[in-house]
């Protein structure tokens, strides 16, 4: 629950920030290698991502700490620091996800009439303002959709990532709802708990996910359905 | 329009950041791919390994001489072919009876998908359902849960909704029957959509990890992902099962880090290799259905 608040925080802004950036380059294929590029990790399975993060991250191994070793420092435990781990999961979910994340508001971004930025321009607006007054309420509607639909989401964790980059040492910060449904239903065999514990999980993401629809309407948008 | 110094100092600094971007997103593959060709005992050598002095693919011959990897690649391959042909089958026919106006009970159908999209009964029931349909330790039991998505069934079903009914009418009077209605003239139209779910179904099944944890006991019918992660993970927690910790310790003293490494590019070159080509599909995929301005 709190991963994916802090998921929510430090995640949702940066595929804004992100297409605002690639939405202002004008070179067509410096745009399109980028886009290329940052779309990439979200085709990659969470067993790559986790993977790669160990072989980087390490204690012994990792490259980050075999560099700070060669400049005399002392290798820091990425993987094993209870206090770093919610950092962790959320930088690698915005390493994988964050460039993906900004298709929707590019494709919003494109949307906005080139005849407003001409406007501006003749009455003297610069950059700045240009995307503070056209650009950023020209795809208000579609952040506060994303936003609810997301808060409505908030019940879901990503799985596999957790359960991949969890082990003892930050075990107690790690466990969220499925790790624990995982560990004690499939596990330790006690199916009718777990069950419950599940069941309850997807009653109230229904709860959420249906009151962000009814919100999101309200906002005058179309909802999820 | 005359561009002020100002101007062209944040068009270069925008360049600047998102150049940095792309190298943040790209330096851990690169970092992953020089090691994984490096010398053996060049790594074991030296501690730190920016650019290796002599270059050898030693990691991966044998990483694809190893029966457990070389299976898992088999096994996911399948799973990406067939799983990916049936999904596009399954998802075009629903999608296509549920946009017909005459088919009956329809209401009832929608919301029946609709709920798997709302409501997910959770691990424990899919589990015990699979166990009780018998399907534990097949392939079928990673690609019948997987077959179909509320979402992408929903997407082309309104794809399907706005071709003409005159279509369907000028067809009949052709001599089609239903059956040839839809593999004759909805399958070719939709092309272009199905190409787009196909995509993401097959990267789907290739990246099949933790369905192949739950269901799947047998060492021959592992997906590729989950003896990926054997290897990677389990290895470094020091909680390997044997056989992979077998696998890590070759004859020929390599280095596991280089193994890992070797397997890491391995799994991922088939998405690596076809995906800058056919990015606006995906692209497109991600866009059928969704906000317009």
């Amino acid at each position: 629950m709190a991963i994916s608040l802090l998921n929510i925080i430090f995640f949702f802004p940066i595929p804004i920030i992100l297409a605002l950036l690639i939405n202002e380059v004008r070179n067509m294929k410096f745009k399109k290698t980028i886009q290329t590029i940052i779309y990439l990790p979200h085709f990659l399975s969470w067993v790559i991502i986790a993977g790669i993060c160990f072989i980087i991250l390490g204690q012994s191994e990792g490259v980050i700490n075999k560099i700070i070793v060669e400049l005399g420092g002392q290798p820091i435990g990425f993987l094993t620091e209870p206090n770093y781990f919610w950092g962790l999961l959320t930088a690698q979910s915005i390493w994988k996800e964050a460039g993906w994340g900004t298709i929707i508001f590019l494709a919003a971004l494109s949307g906005i009439s080139q005849d407003l930025y001409e406007a501006a321009q003749i009455d003297g607006a610069n950059r700045w303002k240009q995307i503070l007054n056209i650009t950023l309420p020209g795809i208000k509607s579609t952040i506060i959709v994303l936003l609810i639909l997301r808060l409505g989401q908030v019940m879901e964790v990503g799985f596999e990532q957790v359960y991949l980059m969890m082990s003892s040492p930050v075990a107690h910060v790690a466990d969220v709802f499925d790790t624990y449904v995982y560990r004690t239903g499939i596990q330790n065999g006690r199916f009718s708990y777990a069950t419950v514990v599940g069941i309850f999980k997807s009653v109230v993401g229904l709860v959420l996910v249906v009151s962000a629809n009814r919100l999101a309407k309200k906002f005058g948008e179309e909802g999820l359905y | 329009m005359k561009k002020s110094l100002g101007y062209k100092i944040t068009d270069g600094m925008i360049y600047v950041i998102l150049a940095l971007i792309g190298l943040i997103t790209l330096l851990p593959f690169l970092y992953v791919i020089i090691v994984s060709f490096t010398d053996p005992s060049e790594y074991l050598r030296k501690s730190l390994i920016l650019w290796p002095e002599k270059w050898s693919v030693a990691s991966y011959k044998y990483i694809l001489s190893t029966k457990m990897f070389v299976q898992s690649l088999g096994v996911s391959a399948i799973l990406a072919v067939v799983g990916t042909a049936l999904s596009i089958m399954i998802t075009s026919a629903l999608a296509y009876s549920l946009s017909r106006k005459r088919f009956f009970g329809k209401k009832v159908f929608l919301i029946a998908i609709l709920m798997t999209m709302l409501f997910n009964p959770g691990m424990i029931p899919n589990f015990l359902l699979v166990d009780s349909l018998g399907l534990m330790n097949t392939l079928w039991s990673l690609i019948l849960p997987a077959i179909t998505s509320a979402w992408y069934v929903f997407l082309m079903k309104n794809f399907y909704q706005e071709l003409p009914d005159e279509l369907e009418e000028a067809a009949k009077i052709d001599g089609c029957n239903d059956m040839t209605v839809f593999f004759r003239i909805m399958l070719p139209i939709s092309l272009p959509a199905i190409a787009a779910f196909g995509l993401f179904f097959a990267v789907g099944y290739w990246n099949t990890y933790f369905n192949g944890v739950l269901y799947i006991n047998s060492d021959e019918l592992r997906p590729m992902q989950v003896v990926l992660q054997m290897m990677l993970i389990q290895a470094s927690t020091n909680v390997a099962d044997p056989s992979v910790a077998a696998m890590l310790q070759s004859e020929q003293m390599l280095p596991p880090e280089t193994i890992k490494m070797a397997a890491v590019v391995v799994a991922s070159l088939p998405i690596i290799m076809v995906y800058p080509f056919l990015q606006k599909y995906f692209v497109k995929g991600m866009l059928v259905g969704s906000v317009k301005g």
